[in-house]
C-alpha cells in the first residue's frame, strides 16, 4: 500500500489536443472482463434500502406533480358541478323543478369553485389565461381548458335562469324574462357539454409518467365519471324533496355500483402499481371511499321515504366521491415518491425480453 | 399536424414539428467512462443560464450534494460506490499504476462483490461511478406534449425549451416526463422564474451564437460530446465496441435507440450499470403514447355517463 508519485516527464506529456483525444478514449471500468448481465442484473445491492431492485440511494426518478389539494378538490367539485348538469337537465325536461333547482344551483357552486381552485394552483396564476392562446390535442389540461371553456357559458345561464326565477322581485324585468327564456336550451346544452367535463380529468392525470395514474388509464374514466354522478346525485338526495328525487335515487345507486365495481377492475388492471391505493393516506381515503359510497348506495334504496335517510345517504355520496378524488390522486404522488414503482415494472419487462420498442 | 410517428417510434422532431430545411438535430453524448465527476459542467450550466443555488446541502450521497435534476439543477453528477473492481486509466504517459488508498471494503452480507473479475493489489475491489445526467430531450417530449400554453416548444435544433414569459406554471410537464427532469422552481418572490417550469435548454442561447453549451465547453474530459445526434449516435456505438474489445462488458448504451419508448434521446449516455443504478428508468415510455386509447375509453365513459343519467329519468316520475 506504498503510494508512489509518479513523475511525468515534460517530453512524454502529450499537448492539450492529444490529451483530450487520449481522454476519450482512456478505458475504464471492470477490466475482468464481467460479462454483461442481460438485463437480469440487480446491480448493487449493499446501497439500496430493499433488495428486490436498484434505484440511486433510494431517491424517487419521476417527479411526483406539484399539484395540492386544489386539484383533487377540483376533481369533486368538476364532477359534482357536471354530474348535476346531466340532473337538472332530466329534471327539467321532466318536471321535477325542485329537483332542477337543486342541481342547477350545485353546477354554478361547483363550477365557481373549480375556477378558483384551478387558477390557484397555478404558479403563475396572473398568467391563466395563457391557457387559451393554444388549443392542444395532445395536452389533455389544454383539452380540458376549452371542455370547460365550452361548457361553463351554459352552466352559468341555466343557473341564472333558475335565480332569476327564485327572485321575489322584477318578474317584469327584461333580464328575468331572457333568463328564463334561455334556461331550459341553455340547460340542455350544459348537460351535452357536461359529461367531457368529468371524463377528460382521468386523461389528465393518466397522461403522465406517475405510475399508479398511467396503469389506470383504462378503467379511470369510469371511475371518474360515476364517482362524479355519484356525488350530484347525492347532492340531489341532499336538497330535493323525496317526492321529486327518484330520478336522483335510481342514478345514484347505479352510479355507485358502477364506480365500486369499475375500480376493482381498475386495480386490478393496474399490477404492482395498485398498491399505493392500500397504502399509507391513499389508502385510507381509498377505504373510506369504499365504505361511504357502499353506505351510500345502500341508504338510497331507503331514502324514498325518509328525508333523513336521504340526506345521509346523499352526504355519503358526497363524501365518498371526495375521498375517492383524493385517494386516487394520493396514491399517485406515493407511487412517484417510491422508485419502485418506476423501476420494477419497467425492469420486469426487460427482463421478461419485452422492453418497449417501436415495431413499425 | 399528426404524422404515423407523432406519438411513437423514429422521428426527426424539428421536422416534423415543421421545420423547413432545419439545422441537424443537435445533442449531447454523455461518456459516464470518462467523467471524472469533477461537476465543472453543474458550475458551467449554473453560471451561464443563471440557475440559482439548490441550497448548500450534505446529502450523505458519496459526493453528490446535488441529489437529482430538478427546477435548479439542470446538470447532475451522480456517484456510485461500488465494491467492484477499477479498471485503470490508460492515459499513455507509461507510469506505474498509483495506489489512491481506496479502501477494499468487505461486504456488509458476507458474501463476495457481484463480479466475476478478481480484484488485486492493481485492480482495487471498488470503483466510482460518475455520472452527468441532464435533460434527455427526448424525440416524444412528454413535457412538450401535455404542455397546455404551448411555452414549452420544439427548436430547430431538435431539443426542448420552456418560455418563460408564457409558462402559467401549471406543473403539468413535471409528472409528464419519464426521467423526472423537469420541475417548478420554488423560492421567494423575487426568485427568477419562480413558479415556472426550468430545465436545461441545451444552452439554445449559444447555440444559436454557434458556440457550445456551457456543459460541454467546461468538461475537462470531454465526457460531456455536444454535437449532431446523427454523428453522436456513431461515435457513441465506436466507443462502446472499443471499451467491450477491452473486455469492459458493463458498458451500454442509454437513450441512443430511436425505436426506444421515447423515439430515442437528443441526450443519451454510455453507463456502465444498469440505468437504475444511476437513478435512470430502465425502460421509459413517453405517456402520449397510450393518448389515442386513453381518448377513446374518456369518451365511452363520457357516452356512458349521458346514456346513465337519461335513463334515471325513464320510467317512473318519482
Amino acid at each position: 500500500m506504498t503510494a508512489e508519485i509518479p513523475t511525468v516527464d515534460p517530453e512524454a506529456a502529450p499537448g492539450p489536443d492529444m490529451r483530450a483525444e487520449q481522454g476519450r478514449n482512456a478505458l475504464t471500468g471492470s477490466r475482468g472482463g464481467k460479462p454483461r448481465r442481460g438485463g437480469g442484473g440487480r446491480g448493487e445491492q449493499a446501497m439500496v434500502p430493499e433488495a428486490e431492485f436498484t434505484s440511486y440511494y433510494g431517491r424517487q426518478i419521476v417527479k411526483p406533480s406539484p399539484w395540492e389539494a386544489d386539484i383533487p378538490a377540483y376533481f369533486f367539485a368538476g364532477g359534482l358541478a357536471a354530474g348535476s348538469s346531466l340532473l337538472a337537465a332530466g329534471a327539467d325536461m321532466t318536471g321535477l323543478p325542485a329537483l332542477r333547482r337543486t342541481a342547477r344551483l350545485g353546477a354554478v357552486a361547483g363550477l365557481s369553485f373549480s375556477m378558483v381552485a384551478l387558477v390557484h394552483d397555478l404558479g403563475r396564476p396572473s398568467r391563466f389565461i395563457n391557457m387559451m392562446r393554444v388549443a392542444k390535442l395532445t395536452s389533455p389540461m389544454s383539452v380540458g381548458t376549452w371542455i370547460l371553456t365550452g361548457y361553463s357559458p351554459f352552466a352559468l345561464l341555466a343557473g341564472g335562469a333558475e335565480v332569476a326565477g327564485m327572485l321575489p322581485f322584477g318578474k317584469g324585468s327584461r333580464v328575468v324574462r331572457l333568463l328564463s327564456l334561455v334556461g331550459r336550451p341553455a340547460g340542455v346544452l350544459a348537460a351535452v357539454g357536461a359529461p367531457p367535463v368529468a371524463a377528460y380529468t382521468a386523461v389528465l392525470l393518466a397522461d403522465t409518467a406517475t405510475p399508479s395514474w398511467h396503469t389506470a388509464y383504462r378503467e379511470l374514466p369510469f371511475v371518474f365519471v360515476s364517482s362524479a354522478l355519484a356525488a350530484s346525485s347525492g347532492l340531489g338526495m341532499v336538497g330535493t324533496p323525496v317526492s321529486q328525487a327518484g330520478p336522483a335515487r335510481r342514478l345514484a345507486l347505479g352510479a355507485a355500483a358502477v364506480e365500486l365495481a369499475m375500480e376493482r377492475q381498475m386495480e386490478r388492471s393496474m399490477g404492482m402499481t395498485a398498491e399505493p391505493l392500500h397504502t399509507g393516506k391513499a389508502g385510507r381515503l381509498m377505504r373510506a371511499a369504499s365504505a361511504l359510497t357502499l353506505g351510500g348506495a345502500v341508504g338510497s334504496l331507503l331514502a324514498g321515504r325518509s328525508r333523513f335517510m336521504a340526506v345521509l345517504s346523499g352526504a355519503a355520496l358526497m363524501a365518498g366521491s371526495v375521498c375517492t378524488r383524493f385517494g386516487i390522486f394520493e396514491a399517485g404522488q406515493q407511487s412517484a415518491r417510491d422508485p419502485k414503482y418506476t423501476v420494477v415494472p419497467q425492469r420486469e419487462r426487460l427482463q421478461q425480453g419485452q422492453p418497449v420498442r417501436y415495431h413499425g | 399536424m399528426i404524422a404515423k410517428n407523432s406519438f411513437f417510434g423514429p422521428s426527426d422532431p424539428a421536422p416534423d414539428t415543421g421545420y423547413k430545411d432545419p439545422p441537424p438535430r443537435k445533442g449531447f453524448f454523455t461518456d459516464t467512462s470518462i467523467c471524472i465527476g469533477c461537476k465543472a459542467c453543474e458550475v458551467a450550466c449554473k453560471e451561464w443560464n443563471e440557475v440559482p443555488d439548490d441550497g448548500f446541502n450534505l446529502l450523505g450521497m458519496s459526493y453528490d450534494n446535488t441529489g437529482s435534476l430538478n427546477a435548479d439543477t439542470w446538470r447532475h453528477v451522480a456517484f456510485i460506490e461500488q465494491r467492484k473492481p477499477l479498471g485503470h486509466q490508460q492515459p499513455g504517459l507509461r507510469q506505474p499504476a498509483v495506489d489512491l488508498g481506496m479502501p477494499a471494503m468487505g461486504s456488509t452480507n458476507g458474501e463476495p462483490a457481484a463480479s466475476t473479475a478478481v480484484a488485486t493489489e492493481e485492480t482495487p475491489d471498488f470503483r466510482w461511478l460518475m455520472s452527468s445526467d441532464v435533460c434527455k430531450h427526448c424525440t416524444h417530449a412528454a413535457c412538450l406534449d401535455v404542455c397546455p400554453t404551448g411555452s414549452l416548444f420544439r427548436t430547430e435544433f431538435g431539443t426542448v425549451v420552456v418560455q418563460p414569459d408564457i409558462c402559467n406554471g401549471c406543473g403539468y410537464c413535471v409528472p409528464a416526463c419519464p426521467y423526472g427532469v423537469i420541475e417548478r422552481r420554488k423560492g421567494d418572490a423575487g426568485t427568477k422564474n419562480v413558479g415556472i417550469a426550468q430545465k436545461c435548454t441545451l444552452c439554445y442561447d449559444r447555440l444559436d451564437a454557434g458556440q457550445r453549451p456551457a456543459c460541454a465547453q467546461a468538461c475537462p474530459t470531454e465526457s460531456i460530446q455536444f454535437g449532431d445526434v446523427d454523428e453522436l449516435r456513431e461515435r457513441a456505438q465506436a466507443r462502446v465496441d472499443t471499451l467491450h474489445e477491452a473486455g469492459i462488458m458493463d458498458a451500454r448504451l442509454y437513450g441512443n435507440d430511436p425505436n426506444d419508448g421515447v423515439g430515442g434521446t437528443g441526450a443519451f449516455f454510455l453507463l456502465l450499470d444498469e440505468p437504475e443504478v444511476y437513478g435512470l428508468p430502465p425502460d421509459p415510455v413517453v405517456t402520449t403514447r397510450d393518448l389515442p386509447q386513453m381518448f377513446n375509453h374518456a369518451a365511452t365513459a363520457a357516452a356512458a355517463m349521458l346514456v346513465g343519467a337519461a335513463l334515471s329519468f325513464l320510467g317512473r316520475r318519482r
